[in-house]
């Protein structure tokens, strides 16, 4: 946390979006990377799969969880992959 | 190359644009929709993609393919959407002077596009259950 408040749209895939119950929404959050971000809408919406096993990606391409996040990003949480 | 596509893959119709008089060696491979998975009857399959990032991480891969063997043409096309049981999933041809870097290049494609592309999979199954596909550790049921 670095005690600012930052708007964030947040995208979520597969078995995430079903446990939130959407595809996508924009929060406020005082998470200062996508680790801390996660952390937080574990809490609240209970998702089961661990942040060890969920890669992040911001504006539309790869990150680390210790990315900073920046006001307005566009935040997507991928859960393991299972194309093919 | 790399291709979403949400209508039915025809193989006949992608190999057709492969016919590099220079090429000794065409590789193709198909993925389809199998009937058992883990020992559960599968009724059809879901996939859901992260579309513009699919693209790009797919597009990388098969430039790395281009990079990495000594082939002259790759190209893959994954599915979206719902598919039915022996429906086609991906679909993987790669051209080269001889077999040997069209079979490696080719391998390499499917398996990193399995491992690295933000598509994901669920299964339907006969009893109306259904799962979301996660390759490490136990699926998360829904």
């Amino acid at each position: 946390m670095n005690g600012e408040t930052l708007k964030v749209r947040l995208q979520y895939f597969a078995s995430l979006r079903e446990r939130r119950g959407l595809a996508r929404e924009e929060i406020a959050t005082g998470a200062a990377t996508p680790a801390d971000l996660y952390a937080e809408l574990s809490a609240r919406h209970g998702f089961a799969l661990p942040a060890a096993r969920v890669r992040v990606a911001v504006n539309g391409e790869f990150a680390e969880p210790t990315h900073p996040l920046k006001d307005g990003d566009e935040v997507a949480f991928i859960p393991p992959v299972a194309g093919g | 190359m790399f291709q979403l596509t949400n209508q039915p893959i025809d193989p006949a119709a992608l190999e057709a644009a492969f016919r590099n008089e220079a090429c000794g060696a065409l590789v193709t491979f198909e993925g389809r929709v199998r009937n058992l998975n883990d020992g559960k009857p599968v009724e059809r399959l879901e996939y859901e993609v992260f579309g513009p990032l699919a693209e790009k991480e797919g597009a990388r891969i098969v430039d790395e393919a281009l990079r990495k063997f000594a082939v002259a043409k790759a190209l893959c096309v994954h599915r979206t959407g719902l598919l039915e049981i022996g429906g086609i999933a991906v679909w993987v041809g790669v051209e080269a002077g001889h077999r040997g870097a069209a079979f490696d290049a080719c391998r390499f494609i499917i398996d990193e596009v399995k491992a690295r592309v933000p598509i994901w999979k669920k299964e339907h199954y006969s009893d109306g259950r259904s799962e979301w596909v996660e390759t490490v550790g136990p699926p998360v049921r829904n």
